[in-house]
Order: C-alpha cells, then structure tokens, then sequence
C-alpha cells in the first residue's frame, strides 16, 4: 500500500506541476479524485516549511483553490520506498503555486536488470528471445524423447529424398 | 554426407564434409552403442546398473566407468558441488556420460582424418572445422517452441550443449535445494568441446538464474540463458560467435 500511495502521489503531484505549469490561473485545482490524499502535511517532512494549506486571502474562496493553496517555500519528501529503490524529490512553491519538482533520489526504472546485474557480473547483457529466419546446420537445444522420434523420422525421410 | 541413428533415446546425427563412407558412419554410431551399453540405468546389463545394485566391486569397475567416476568427481569440484551423478542413492552419470561420448566420438572421427563435421548427440554438439569454408551455424532452440530457433552461432572447433527441464521431465535438479529448477527454461554454454560444454551446462542449469553469472566466470566459456519469461540473460564474450 506505501508504494501504491507513493506512486499515486508522484503522479499527483505530476499533474499537479504541469498543471501550474501551462495553467492559466493563480490557483491550485487539484481535482482528481485523490486529491485529498495529497494534503502536503500528509507526505510532506517537517524537517521543512511545510504546513497544511491555507485559504489565500486574496482569491476568491473556492474548495478547490482552499484545499490546493500551498504555503511558499521548499519541501522535501521523506525518502521513500519505490519497489526497486528509494524515491525521494524537493518540491518548490512559490506564489502559492508548485513551481518545481526536483528528484533527489530516484529508482532505477529498470530495476530488475539492475539488481540481476550487481548480484555478480555487471557485463551480463539481456535481450528479449525471438525467432531467427536464418538457416542453420544443427539445433543445440534439450531433447524429448517423443520429439526425438519425431527428429530421426524427419532426418530419415530426408535422407530417402536424396 | 549426414546419419542419424536414435541411441540412449535420442537422435545421434553426424555430418561429414566431402566424406562418404559407411564404414566410418558405423564406426560411430556403434561406439555411442556401446557406450550406451555401459552406462544405460534403463538397462539391466549395463555396468551402471550392476553397480547400482551391488553387484560390482569399485577395483572391477571397466576403465571407462573409473574414468568417467573420476569426471564426475572432479566436476563436482568444479561446479561447487552442484553436478552429483549420486541422486537418491542411484548413481546415474549420464549428465556427463554424454558430452564425453561425443567428444570421444569426435576423437575417432579426427582419428581417421575427417577434420569438417559435427557430432550432434540430443542437441549437445561437438563441431569440427568448416562447412563451405564457412563456420558451422548452430542455432538455439526455443525451449518454448521445439521447431523455432532464437539465436544462431557460428562455431569451429567448439562444443555447445543445453541444458533444461523442457527435456525430459525433471533430470536435471539442485541437489543443494533438493527441488527443481523454476526460473529458467534453458541455458546452452559454448566451450572448447562438448565435455566442458555439457557438464557446464548441466551444472550452471542447476543452479538457476544465478548458472549465468557462474559461467561468465569461467573462462572459455559463454552461455545463453532463456528465463521462462522469454528473456535471455548472455555472458559477455558471446559475441565473437554470433553470425
């Protein structure tokens, strides 16, 4: 569930960035159905500034810029645990808008192949397998015994052809 | 000129370059025959059957049987303990028996002056020399679709040998967890001859998704791993064989 809620606030406060970002407006409209979850006191240390929204005195007072409003400064989340590494970002808001979101730490988006990598060799490489239309000589592969029948009957009749 | 014959329940096939003389055909395939004869547990006859049931004291062991005890043992060094031909009690040494057989049999063919061939035994495979002045080219099975090919290399006086649990039931297995393998679905290794490449292969498959890692630390070896996710894990030198 942390990690649920943590992508879930990432991608918030994503939209919430882009939102400010190309928005029109001096308000804070985070209106997606999880906004509530967002409050920054919620997921925001207090090793900053951060306090939980207050109303603006100067805009018109409606529920979304109330709940949105964020107080000026820079906040920085806790280091937080992102399935294949620790996610941690520092948030800046200015004129009650977020103006920038700077990741501290972020986990690899392909931690698999990492964490494969670091438990020995980092020189091992990955592909995804696919089927090649080259010809070959021989087939080096584990045999079946039904599917060996199978082989011999073809490579006999094959010699009966020529 | 190309044979197949099925001995040990699998296909033996040799091709031969500018050779065409049964004599020599027969030559090997009666020596896989009576290898076979031998080291067979499906077989009452056999030695290793004899063995298994008591019968047969270690100093009347054929010369053959204390080689092929010795292989195993030092293999066992070899792969941190994870190739035992001891399972449940039953001595069974056909993880090694094989790639040895065919690196024998490539000996014999040698023997007799043919240098371009190769020795397919169940898919372990010991290439000779050329076909066409060019590289023989080898190609690795889809552990998930026996008729398609994912990977094609070009070999010459190597051997190349797979290992995986799509073979025949459950043969393989760690016999340090004492279960079998779940992640991977095959992995071939590439070595100077199909000895080292089978028994390689047979140990580095037993110890799952981490036999990789111990092959790249072999030197002259590279593997090509396939997890059962259809995602191919290779060592880093593999590419001074692909085509």
């Amino acid at each position: 569930m942390k990690k649920i809620a943590l992508s879930a606030l990432v991608i918030v406060v994503f939209i919430a960035y882009i939102i400010h970002e190309h928005g029109d407006t001096d308000e804070v409209h985070v209106v997606a159905p999880s906004s509530q979850q967002i409050s920054p006191t919620e997921v925001i240390s207090q090793n900053t500034t951060a306090t939980p929204p207050a109303a603006s005195s100067s805009a018109p007072p409606s529920p979304a810029a109330v709940s949105g409003k964020y107080k000026d400064g820079q906040y920085t989340s806790e280091v937080g645990d992102a399935f294949y590494g620790p996610l941690q970002f520092r948030l800046t808001v200015s004129g009650g808008r977020i103006t920038d979101v700077t990741f501290l730490q972020t986990p690899n988006d392909r931690g698999t192949s990492i964490e494969i990598n670091s438990q020995a060799t980092p020189i091992l490489k990955q592909e995804t397998i696919a089927a090649q239309s080259a010809t070959v000589d021989v087939v080096s592969g584990a045999t079946q015994t039904s599917e060996a029948f199978q082989q011999l009957l073809k490579s006999t009749l094959n010699e009966a052809k020529t | 000129m190309k044979k197949s014959q099925l001995i040990m329940g699998m296909p033996v096939t040799i091709e031969m370059m500018d050779v065409d003389s049964n004599r020599i055909f027969n030559k090997i395939f009666d020596y896989f025959f009576e290898v076979d004869g031998k080291f067979s547990t499906y077989k009452f006859e056999s030695e290793i059957s004899a063995i298994n049931r008591g019968e047969l004291k270690k100093e009347n062991f054929s010369r053959e049987m204390k080689e092929i005890f010795g292989l195993a043992n030092s293999t066992k060094n070899d792969t941190l303990g994870f190739f035992d031909i001891k399972r449940d009690g039953v001595i069974d040494p056909s993880g090694i028996v094989k790639g040895w057989a065919i690196y024998n049999a490539s000996k014999l063919l040698k023997d007799e002056g043919i240098l371009n061939f190769y020795i397919d035994a169940g898919g372990d495979i010991e290439v000779s020399g050329l076909k066409n002045r060019k590289k023989w080219k080898v190609g690795v099975r889809n552990p998930f679709k026996k008729d398609e090919v994912v990977k094609v290399f070009g070999l010459t006086n190597a051997g190349i040998a797979t290992s995986g649990n799509y073979e025949r039931g459950d043969h393989v297995y760690n016999p340090h967890a004492k279960h079998s393998i779940a992640d991977i679905a095959s992995i071939t290794v590439i070595g100077p001859n199909v000895y080292e490449a089978d028994r390689f292969a047979t140990a580095a498959y037993a110890m799952g998704s981490s036999g990789i890692d111990f092959i790249e630390k072999q030197r002259n070896l590279e593997g090509y791993m396939i997890d059962n996710a259809g995602i191919a894990t290779y060592t880093s030198g593999i590419g001074k064989y692909l085509v």
